[in-house]
């Protein structure tokens, strides 16, 4: 069923693209889009927690001679990361099927393979094939950009590609290596699979060494703040849709490795390097929030305030509590189901300001627009994390996990929070309120631009109300996956640390 | 075969009375179909007509090939030395054998049309290729220094001649004659080599030399001299850095199909014999050569990576890349393990494949287009024409090891083997060379799919017309569909090793297996 899963997007795009036409292309990849989409609302409905234990598992050698195994299961962890990588990416394959302007046939098919690339990096169970999807996903997402971006897109998507690439080959070394040391050391047949290599117990140096190899990685991805250079430039050129799953989705993926892969595998490490990584997260919530409320452009204030919230998720994981990874994963599954309509808003406003994305060439827009308006006052809230919006939920369960183990961090972190209703109120004022830029003209939001943001409030509004829905399937998992970097942590002298 | 065979014999004869010794000529049907098939195609091409010629010649020589894939398949799980102990044939020997007759394959479809036979007679052509894939089966089934160099000029001779090929453009001329005299100083370099090997275990067999080292000679200056100047000789033909200074003038220079073979097929003979070298005669002395050899890959890999970046020339690019790839190669066979082995190996099938491919993709632009080799040749190629960018694009990506792609399970090999040997810093130089080649490989890609399509220049280099008006495709696509197909087929191939690269492991670690000194 899940390869199913995984395969459906990148199967359906290839029929439908192999189908020709622009219309036909198009439809047949959103239908096995949607495909995928109810098939991972049928994974939640089904998940009962199973006390943490993976579920509907697949487990088939697939390259004998290096221990590589085609991996794949569901746990409360990846759950909803699952489902909302399907939301997110059905829904912008929604909005660029309902573009006047039509995408050709083989940015559908890109897309395709780009989703089944996600998810394939969600469900795997297997480093190996963990690092293929991770590497794979990449190469979708530079040809969306170059061939379909803004006018400077090449240098962007080389400097995207690049400084990701670098991170995910440093990765490939630190997989390999990770798995012929445990091989070596527990005597077993080389395997990359999580639990295999979980199991083993690396002396503390090497750990470190293949710690940092994972971390660059990650960071890069997510981006954190020394490591997102390509974020500007890259943020400013994506097609409005691949931004919103880039942004939405893959950012989590590097979220996701550490939760899953670094702190069970490289538990020893994790606490070595926590404060490290505590810093780099407080860094990026700083010096996104500072970004995000000088920047004009309207793209870049929420590229920049993603930077911000993929540090709050940092805190959240390399707090090593319960709550703050619980924290972490559900601000994971929120982040993801704001940002996307927020860059879709973006683009339906750059659309009444003659293109322009900045915001100092807005406003007044709310004036004949006021379901515009509403939506996307909604949205922002979820993004501020407005006291209850599910994001609140998250940053506090995030700050209340950091602050039993981390006070001082914590304490700073806080800012952060303040910080972000700052900027977002200051682009929803600039953008609806205040004078109207002299080349706006306020329009109300159309049929099919409803039919995408409307999908998403409904989104934000039910993991508002009810988060209980995802905290009780992932909280045996999430505990279990940190449980082992929490226990050194606990019996590491405070002094060590 | 019998005049080699008798060269062998007198060559390597060290017994007081030199008798010709027992032949077994099923095992060495390989060798026969070869260079048999090499005179039949060189008599068939002193035929008249035209036909014969342009079609049959090629044909004949595809027929050939398949015979030698055929018989080599038939000895396949045979591990035996012939000829006294001169050649041995085994996995390694046949699976290597597989390799150059694919690579043949490519370069016979690939010249069909192509400029090179058509100046230089057919028939000489063909049998050159012919026998130079024959010296490259002698070379790495060699199991005495004398034979060894017997392969290795066998295999250069008819190269040198085959650079030069287009006889009316002097770059040819001029890459044929680099390559001679550059050749050249490597062959003597590495007879000076063999001849002190021999001077310091006092034989040229390769197992009776292991023999002699393990005995204890093992830090004789002689020896080591020797070994050095071997390894200098050897990676000459590897295009190891510092001794690749001729690969982008000669591959520039050469007619496009005879640089595909050059990079793939040589490449994967220096390989085998380095492997046959290092880890059987010379697996004593590990010790000291391993640290030389994993520095020579450090350099080639950095050397070949940062040369490969600004060149415009996708030859020239795709010679530097084959000098860094070598750098990785070369990892396999510095840790002297069986994996090591077995990835070294499977890396040379694998960039066989993805390189054919990209060669392919150049020699349809040159005839399509009046860019030459340049990137502006395959610019806008995405949308010009998709069924070549493809295979580009498949090259590219695996080339840079990206996963889905059969390079990427080579160099997830090939780190394998360098971690699990110690050399766990070497796996990050290739990773670290990686990043860097990711510069020139992705340039190529955008240059397809993101910019447009240059204008046209008014003439093309070397007089010939250009197509003027009207669609490019319908006019020039149909008259070289056996690139677009070997270009399709080797792409495919990739991706499939890729996904599935059991079966290729499979051959790789039997062939490895019968390098049976090592662990």
């Amino acid at each position: 069923m899940l390869t199913i899963l995984i395969l459906l997007p990148a199967v359906s795009a290839l029929i439908g693209s192999i189908a020709g036409g622009r219309r036909t292309a198009g439809t047949i990849a959103l239908l096995g889009s949607l495909g995928a989409l109810g098939m991972t609302i049928a994974l939640i409905v089904g998940y009962s927690g199973h006390g943490g234990a993976l579920t509907h598992v697949i487990n088939v050698v697939w390259i004998r001679s290096l221990g590589i195994h085609y991996s794949v299961g569901v746990d409360g962890l990846n759950l909803f990361l699952v489902t909302m990588t399907t939301f997110v990416f059905s829904l912008s394959l929604l909005a660029a099927n309902l573009r006047t302007d039509k995408r050709p046939e083989l940015f559908f098919l890109l897309f395709g393979v780009a989703q089944s690339a996600v998810l394939g990096a969600f469900l795997a169970q297997d480093l190996a094939l963990f690092v293929g999807f991770f590497d794979l996903m990449l190469i979708p997402f530079y040809l969306l950009t170059g061939i379909y971006g803004g006018p400077g897109r090449v240098a962007a998507t080389t400097k995207l590609v690049i400084y990701t690439l670098v991170g995910s080959l440093l990765m490939l070394a630190g997989a390999v290596a990770l798995a012929v040391l445990t091989a070596q050391q527990t005597g077993h047949a080389l395997s990359f699979s999580y639990s295999a290599l979980a199991a083993g117990h690396l002396g503390s140096g090497t750990q470190e060494w293949i710690f940092l190899l994972f971390a660059a990685a990650f960071l890069v991805k997510m981006p954190a703040f020394p490591l997102h250079g390509w974020m500007p430039d890259g943020y400013r050129e994506m097609p409005i849709e691949v931004l919103s799953v880039f942004s939405g989705v893959l950012s989590k993926v590097g979220a996701y490795g550490f939760l899953a892969i670094v702190l069970p595998i490289l538990p020893q490490a994790s606490v070595h390097f926590q404060t490290l990584l505590l810093l780099i997260g407080l860094a990026s919530i700083l010096y996104g929030s500072a970004m995000a409320f000088t920047q004009t452009n309207a793209r870049l204030i929420i590229g920049y305030s993603s930077v911000a919230q993929l540090g709050f998720i940092t805190m959240g994981i390399f707090a090593l509590s319960a709550q703050g990874a619980q924290g972490a994963v559900l601000q994971m599954v929120n982040h993801g189901i704001v940002v996307a309509p927020l860059f879709a808003i973006v683009a339906l406003l750059s659309a009444r300001a003659r293109g322009s994305e900045d915001i100092r060439d807005m406003g007044g827009i709310a004036m004949r627009a006021p379901i515009l308006a509403t939506v996307f006052l909604i949205v922002a809230f979820a993004a501020l994390a407005m006291p209850g919006s599910g994001n609140f939920i998250g940053e506090v369960l995030i700050l209340l996990g950091l602050f039993k183990t981390k006070m001082v961090f914590s304490i700073i972190a806080f800012t952060g929070v303040l910080m972000a209703s700052v900027y977002m109120l200051r682009v929803f004022i600039r953008t609806m309120h205040n004078r109207a830029g002299p080349e706006v003209t306020s329009r109300e939001l159309r049929w099919r631009d409803a039919f995408v943001l409307v999908p998403f409030v409904g989104a934000i509004l039910l993991f508002s109300i009810y988060p209980q829905i995802e905290l009780s399937r992932a909280q045996t998992s999430v505990t279990s996956s940190i449980s082992a970097a929490a226990a050194s942590a606990a019996s590491t002298p405070v002094a060590d640390r | 075969m019998n005049a080699v065979a008798k060269l062998v014999v007198l060559a390597s004869s060290t017994q007081a009375h030199p008798r010709a010794p027992h032949i077994n000529y099923a095992a060495i049907s390989p060798f026969e179909a070869l260079l048999g098939g090499a005179v039949i195609v060189l008599l068939v091409g002193l035929l008249r007509s035209p036909f014969v010629r342009g079609q049959v010649v090629p044909a004949l020589t595809l027929l050939v090939l398949g015979t030698g894939l055929g018989v080599t398949i038939w000895q396949w799980n045979d591990r035996t030395s012939v000829i006294s102990g001169a050649l041995r044939v085994d996995d390694l020997t046949l699976m290597l054998t597989i390799l150059f007759t694919a690579a043949g394959f490519a370069a016979v479809l690939l010249s069909w049309r192509a400029r090179a036979p058509h100046e230089s007679a057919h028939g000489e052509y063909h049998a050159l290729l012919l026998s130079s894939i024959a010296g490259m089966a002698v070379l790495v089934g060699a199991q005495d220094l004398i034979t060894l160099f017997i392969g290795i000029e066998l295999l250069s001779i008819p190269l040198y001649v085959l650079c030069a090929t287009e006889m009316h453009r002097a770059s040819s001329l001029e890459s044929g004659l680099k390559y001679l005299i550059i050749g050249s100083v490597g062959s003597a370099a590495l007879l000076y080599g063999l001849a002190l090997l021999y001077g310091a275990t006092g034989s040229t067999s390769f197992n009776a030399i292991a023999a002699s080292i393990s005995a204890g000679h093992s830090s004789d200056v002689l020896l080591l001299t020797g070994i050095a100047l071997v390894l200098v000789g050897l990676c000459f033909k590897a295009s190891v850095a510092p001794f690749h200074q001729w690969t982008p003038d000669v591959y520039e220079g050469a007619p496009t199909p005879i640089t595909a073979f050059m990079a793939v097929a040589t490449k994967a003979a220096a390989f085998g014999v380095l492997l046959r070298m290092f880890d059987v005669a010379l697996i004593a002395e590990n010790l000291n050569w391993a640290p030389v050899l994993a520095t020579l890959a450090t350099i080639t890999i950095i050397v070949g990576n940062v040369g490969a970046l600004g060149q415009s020339s996708l030859k020239r690019m795709l010679a530097y890349s084959s000098v860094a790839q070598a750098g990785y190669i070369m990892g396999g066979v510095v840790v002297s393990s069986r994996l090591g082995a077995a990835a070294t190996i499977f890396y040379l099938a694998v960039y066989l494949l993805m390189n054919v491919a990209a060669f392919a993709v150049v020699i349809a632009r040159e005839r399509e287009t009046s860019y030459g080799d340049d990137i502006d040749a395959v610019t806008g190629l995405g949308s010009e024409r998709p069924v070549l960018a493809w295979p580009l694009t498949i090259a590219m990506l695996s080339l840079a090891g990206i996963p889905a792609t059969a390079g990427f399970i080579g160099k997830i090999y090939l780190i394998q083997a360098l971690v699990d040997g110690n050399y766990t810093w070497l796996a990050v130089i290739i990773v670290v060379g990686s990043m860097i080649s990711l510069g020139y490989y992705l340039r190529v890609i955008a240059a397809m799919w993101m910019r447009a399509a240059p204008a046209p220049l008014p003439a093309l280099a070397g007089g010939r017309p250009l197509i003027a008006g009207g669609s490019v495709e319908a006019q020039t696509a149909g008259r070289h569909f056996e690139v677009t197909v070997v270009a399709g087929a080797f792409a495919i191939a990739t991706v499939f090793f890729g996904i599935v690269p059991q079966p290729l492991f499979e051959l790789a670690q039997h062939a490895a297996g019968s390098l049976t000194g090592l662990l």
